[in-house]
């Protein structure tokens, strides 16, 4: 928590205010036997009825005020955590704005969304009932101890020795569970990986009679998880009966001591009432500790995890230029790079050049490093050598949102966001002229699909257009990147579930309607290829191949080779 | 709920004697307990001095000391066996029902699995019922030990005091009255803070996911802005809602104050004989009460907290059952298979939809000879992979006939059907384990010779090799294989087994050209002799098919060789030319 302490400044007030008042209604709450044993003591003593009667006024009122305390308290620890945690997902999600690819490939999107949703959520909870519990406990339980003390000193030595039994006893069985906790829940995740891998898996399996064996070894995990399961209940089942026992022992001890020292006539028999009362306490304090122990080693785990993401830094430093276009669109000058973890280098001496308004394409198998290509060209990472330019000038002189205003990008996997099309198709642009976004689709092929939907630009995509085909998601992408009028066009591998009338009407349409727009083509077909001004053939990180499609057969084996296969 | 109830019952019948014993430690534990403030009252009780000696008997404390000391240990070991049982109980039922559950999901026809959300079944096996089980099991246990301590605190203090006893249960409604207020309140900010927690968690996963697109769109500042709104959204929602859940403590124990304060008035007032309809009243019967007070209020909220999530639990079993209720196909084998299976099939007057309301396949008929190689090819969505998922029965056929060597296929056992094929579809499927156990998914007794031999034939052998640990490599579906990588280890699979028909669906999609011609050799070997299905997007992979089916909408179109076809100068004709131009 400590890294994630100034998260909690705006806060301060809450922080110190909220366990305050939690600590006034404890405190209330500790007079409240004392009264009784007043009660006993004098007014049943005394017999005097009006006596009792105000006594048990105060412990109402006591109990009224303990009631307004507590409530400002939980009032004001859960507007602390979940501000809290409000501004620590907002600081989160801006912090990954600026991160690099490098350093998103290394930690993973799944960890990253982890972090946003479950970590907040946990280390909010983790404040919350600090606040509430915090203090609270651990002074009940001093609380109580002190005031037995100022009862009878020697009668409180109980106390003391109770104390440090308990709290052995819950410590000892929290730090054996919760680790065993945590390997039983990854059993589970394995149980239910399994679930949904078989799933998946259903035709593969069923199409070699596998089911029953499938059975088998889910029966086989589950029963080692019920195994496991019933190990750590052995332990953890133990902690109630134990705190009962320790308490109620401890209560014998107290009538038994308690009598001698009546005897003795040190105490009187209200104050033995009270001592009993002190011990229910201190077992319903230490219960709750325990629980916010636990709950703070959670909230711990999750805000470490938090702050390492928070502490990690950007490896591309932002530029302030803004891309001017100028006739040298793009070019690359003895390009290498690797991916960070990876060995091989993933581009090896790349270097060409693409003017304004051309088309380049790139060719080569899977992982011939064709993709790596167009994400340096955005600046998705940065070459381990040489320079990308773009205008002329190095792009990581750009800044880089300005960088991505200017190139249009199609991803290889077509991805659309939840919302309306029209919202899709304002994405890089939310000013596009309504003419615009017509032009863009129809050089897209994709005002038929707008056309056939039941609400036409105002058809909403459910969870990111999983009602679409491929065919149309990929067209849809097209147009998106279309609607901004990029300069540079990057067409990733995308219209590879287009049919090739479609592919070749798109083509047509971007070389005879978008003439000033530099295009970059990466796809398997060479058909798609073929009017290219620039071809690059690719094969693991090299350009084997360079030149025009007519060049490339005379010149290049591996692009004849190619082009055979396909049948051209 | 009680059907649901007497269901699981059903389920705990092996463990029925830890149910019963559940049932008895804990009304013996529970029981045991509740005498605890009895013992404490009488012993102060004791501890006032004896007006004529002044000093108070400390033998008849010890003795009751001692007592207390033995009704607790007792009672420990007891709620301790009571603990161990319900786990065994609880962690039992919950194995049987997960494997039931599992096995039935198994038996269900693809159909089943298909038009269920993937998501939704696995949250029937895994959470649901780890909600059944704490909500029913361990929240039946607690419930009963919760109706035992009120019982038998109100006979326990009945017994001392009748007068007090009923003002305690006067008040009870207040604590009632209390918690469900406090519930309702914070019912609605939970259902709200639910609500908007699933809608950040799906744009966060969106955003988050798609990081390289929203940058690539320069989306960054507006992606951050409808975060923003949500996550306050959600902030203002949640505060409300664990606001009002931390009211029911205090709230509680407020009460629980007044009732402590009504209890210990009236039993100080019976004591000093002030109010003379209270009856007798010591300052031990005082004591105890006071205990028996503090601890009333506990069980009910306990209660309560339990119902709540019994409702939870139920509708949970409810989904559990409904898996466990839902017809399975049933096998009737009328007849079997020669041993040596020839691969001949028919296609005959077969119609098919998935969707009675669209027809898709309409007498579809067909005839492939032992050993001929038929391709199917067409646009997307004309029929072509159903065509494999009914010869295989994935899905029945709904009129018609499909033989396999002159065997309808419908009299067969399906998985007797299933053995004479070998298939690689479109969709790789890899599971968690090492690539050896992978590729030997089809034959578990391969040797590690014979897996090395069918990887070396599917090409994947020189990217296995590359691999960490080669081929004890563990891998799953998304640990980094690439799709084309993934294709050649299905691939690699079927290179192991001795089908009579082989079936190839989009098998190289994939595959880049080169490795793809590369592998055709491996396919070429394995179709020798055997009757193959292939369907491809690509043309030119097919040009040497024995048989060409051109389907479009449910239906054949054209059939023929290529060179039939291409003559004919119709719809394939159409196709080849456009891919190749």
């Amino acid at each position: 928590m400590q890294k994630l302490r100034h998260f909690l400044k705006p806060y301060r007030k809450y922080v110190i205010l909220g366990p305050l008042f939690k600590l006034l209604e404890a405190i209330f709450e500790l007079i409240v036997p004392v009264v009784m044993a007043k009660i006993i003591d004098i007014g049943i003593a005394e017999r005097n009825a009006s006596y009792i009667g105000w006594h048990c006024a105060l412990i109402v009122l006591l109990g009224i005020c303990g009631l307004g305390f507590a409530l400002t308290c939980q009032y004001f620890a859960s507007k602390c955590a979940f501000s809290f945690g409000t501004d620590l997902r907002g600081a989160l999600f801006r912090h990954i704005r600026t991160l690099s690819r490098t350093e998103i490939d290394q930690i993973g999107t799944s960890a990253l969304i982890t972090r946003i949703t479950t970590d907040v959520t946990s280390a909010q909870q983790g404040v919350n009932m600090a606040i509430r519990l915090g203090t609270r406990a651990p002074f009940l339980i001093i609380g109580a101890i002190v005031m037995t003390l100022l009862i009878d000193c020697r009668l409180s030595l109980i106390f003391l020795v109770i104390a440090p039994i308990l709290g052995f006893v819950l410590y000892t069985v929290l730090t054996r569970t919760i680790p065993m906790y945590t390997a039983n829940q990854k059993q589970l995740d394995g149980i239910s990986r399994h679930t949904g891998e078989t799933l998946d898996g259903v035709r593969v399996i069923r199409a070699f009679a596998r089911q029953e064996q499938e059975t088998a070894k889910f029966r086989e995990e589950c029963a080692a998880l019920e195994k496991s399961m019933i190990a750590v209940g052995r332990i953890s089942v133990i902690l109630n009966p134990l705190t009962f026992l320790i308490m109620n022992l401890g209560i014998a001890a107290v009538l038994w001591f308690g009598g001698l020292q009546i005897e003795a006539g040190r105490l009187s028999q209200g104050d033995l009432t009270a001592f009993a009362n002190y011990m229910t306490q201190i077992l319903l304090a230490g219960i709750q500790l325990a629980g916010l122990i636990q709950i703070l080693t959670k909230a711990q785990a999750s805000a470490l995890r938090t702050a390492e993401i928070l502490e990690t830094q950007p490896s591309m430093q932002n530029g302030t230029e803004t891309p001017l276009p100028s006739d040298e669109a793009i070019s690359f000058d003895h390009v290498n790079f690797a991916y960070a973890d990876a060995g091989d280098p993933a581009l090896q001496d790349i270097t060409f050049t693409l003017r304004k308004g051309q088309t380049l394409g790139i060719i080569g198998g899977t992982g011939s490093g064709k993709s790596t290509i167009a994400a340096l060209m955005q600046r998705f990472y940065d070459p381990t050598s040489g320079t990308v330019r773009l205008y002329g000038k190095d792009v990581r002189s750009y800044d880089m949102q300005a960088l991505n205003r200017s190139v249009g990008f199609v991803p290889q996997k077509a991805v659309l966001f939840t919302g309306t099309v029209e919202e899709n198709l304002r994405m890089a642009d939310q000013n596009v002229s309504p003419e615009r976004m017509r032009e863009a689709l129809e050089i897209a092929q994709a005002s038929e699909i707008v056309r056939k939907l039941q609400f036409g630009l105002q058809t909403h995509l459910v969870q990111g257009g999983r009602n679409l085909s491929g065919g149309q998601k990929q067209r849809l992408t097209i147009a998106r990147a279309l609607c901004a009028d990029p300069e540079i066009l990057i067409l990733d591998d995308s219209t590879s579930a287009l049919d090739y009338a479609t592919d070749a009407a798109l083509r047509k349409a971007l070389r005879t309607r978008c003439t000033g727009m530099t295009k970059v083509i990466i796809s398997q077909r060479t058909v798609s290829l073929q009017d290219a001004d620039l071809i690059l053939v690719m094969d693991d990180g090299r350009c084997i191949g360079m030149g025009t499609h007519s060049e490339l057969l005379a010149s290049c084996g591996v692009y004849r080779e190619i082009c055979e296969a396909q049948g051209a | 709920m009680i059907p649901a109830l007497r269901r699981l019952l059903h389920y705990t019948r092996p463990y029925l004697l830890y149910l019963i014993l559940t049932v008895l430690c804990s009304l013996i534990g529970v029981s045991l307990s509740l005498t605890v403030p009895v013992y404490i009252g009488q012993a102060v009780d004791l501890a006032v001095p004896a007006a004529e000696t002044g000093s108070i008997d400390l033998s008849a404390i010890l003795s009751t000391v001692l007592r207390l000391a033995c009704v607790v240990g007792i009672s420990t070991l007891f709620q301790w066996l009571q603990g161990l049982c319900i786990n065994r109980l609880a962690f039992g039922t919950v194995k049987d029902l997960r494997t039931d559950l599992e096995s039935k999901l198994q038996k269900m026809p693809v159909s089943y699995i298909d038009s269920n959300a993937r998501g939704d079944l696995i949250a029937r096996v895994i959470p649901d019922i780890e909600i059944l089980s704490d909500g029913l099991l361990q929240g039946f246990a607690q419930l009963f030990t919760g109706v035992v301590t009120i019982v038998g605190t109100l006979f326990f203090m009945l017994s001392v005091n009748i007068k007090i006893a009923v003002l305690v249960v006067v008040m009870t409604p207040l604590s009632l009255l209390a918690a469900s207020q406090i519930t309702r309140a914070s019912h609605n900010a939970f259902v709200w803070q639910s609500k908007l927690r699933g809608e950040l968690s799906g744009l966060t996963e969106e955003l988050v996911g798609n990081i390289g697109v929203v940058k690539a769109f320069a989306y960054e500042d507006r992606a951050e802005e409808r975060f923003e709104e949500i996550s306050r959204k959600l902030g203002t929602a949640g505060q409300r809602a664990t606001f009002f859940a931390s009211l029911s403590n205090p709230t509680t124990r407020f009460v629980n104050g007044l009732i402590y304060a009504a209890v210990g008035t009236f039993g100080a007032l019976g004591a000093v004989g002030a109010m003379p309809w209270i009856g007798v009243m010591t300052v031990g019967d005082l004591a105890s009460f006071l205990f028996y007070a503090n601890q009333y209020t506990k069980p009910f909220n306990e209660i309560s907290g339990v119902l709540a999530e019994l409702q939870n639990a139920v509708s949970c079993a409810q989904r559990v059952f409904e898996v466990l209720d839902a017809t399975a196909p049933d096998e009737h084998a009328a007849q079997t298979l020669p041993a040596e299976g020839r691969g001949e099939i028919t296609f005959e007057n077969v119609s098919f939809s998935y969707n009675r309301n669209k027809p898709l396949i309409r007498n579809f008929s067909m005839h492939a000879k032992p050993g001929q190689r038929i391709a199917i090819v067409g646009p997307t969505g004309c029929g072509k992979t159903t065509v494999i998922n009914l010869l295989l029965r994935f899905y029945e056929i709904q009129d018609g006939r499909i033989t396999l060597d002159g065997i309808s296929t419908a009299d067969l056992k399906r998985d007797d059907l299933r053995r004479q094929f070998g298939m690689v579809l479109q969709e790789t499927w890899i599971f968690t384990g090492t690539v050896a156990e992978n590729i030997a998914y089809s034959r578990p007794d391969a040797t590690r010779e014979e897996i090395e031999k069918a990887a070396r034939e599917a090409h994947a052998h020189s990217f296995i090799k590359r691999l960490p640990n080669g081929y004890d490599t563990v891998i799953s579906d998304t640990s980094g294989l690439s799709q084309g990588q993934k294709q050649l280890l299905c691939i690699a699979r079927i290179m192991l087994t001795d089908p009579s028909v082989l079936i190839l669906d989009e098998a190289t999609s994939s595959i880049d050209l080169r490795t793809e011609q590369r592998i055709q050799r491996g396919f070429e070997k394995l179709m020798q002799g055997r009757t193959s299905f292939i369907i491809a997007h690509r043309l030119s992979t097919i040009r040497s098919a024995d048989l060409i089916l051109v389907m479009k909408d449910g239906n054949i179109l054209e059939q023929g060789t290529h060179a039939q076809l291409m003559r004919r100068g119709g719809f394939y004709a159409e196709l080849y030319r456009a891919q190749t131009a």
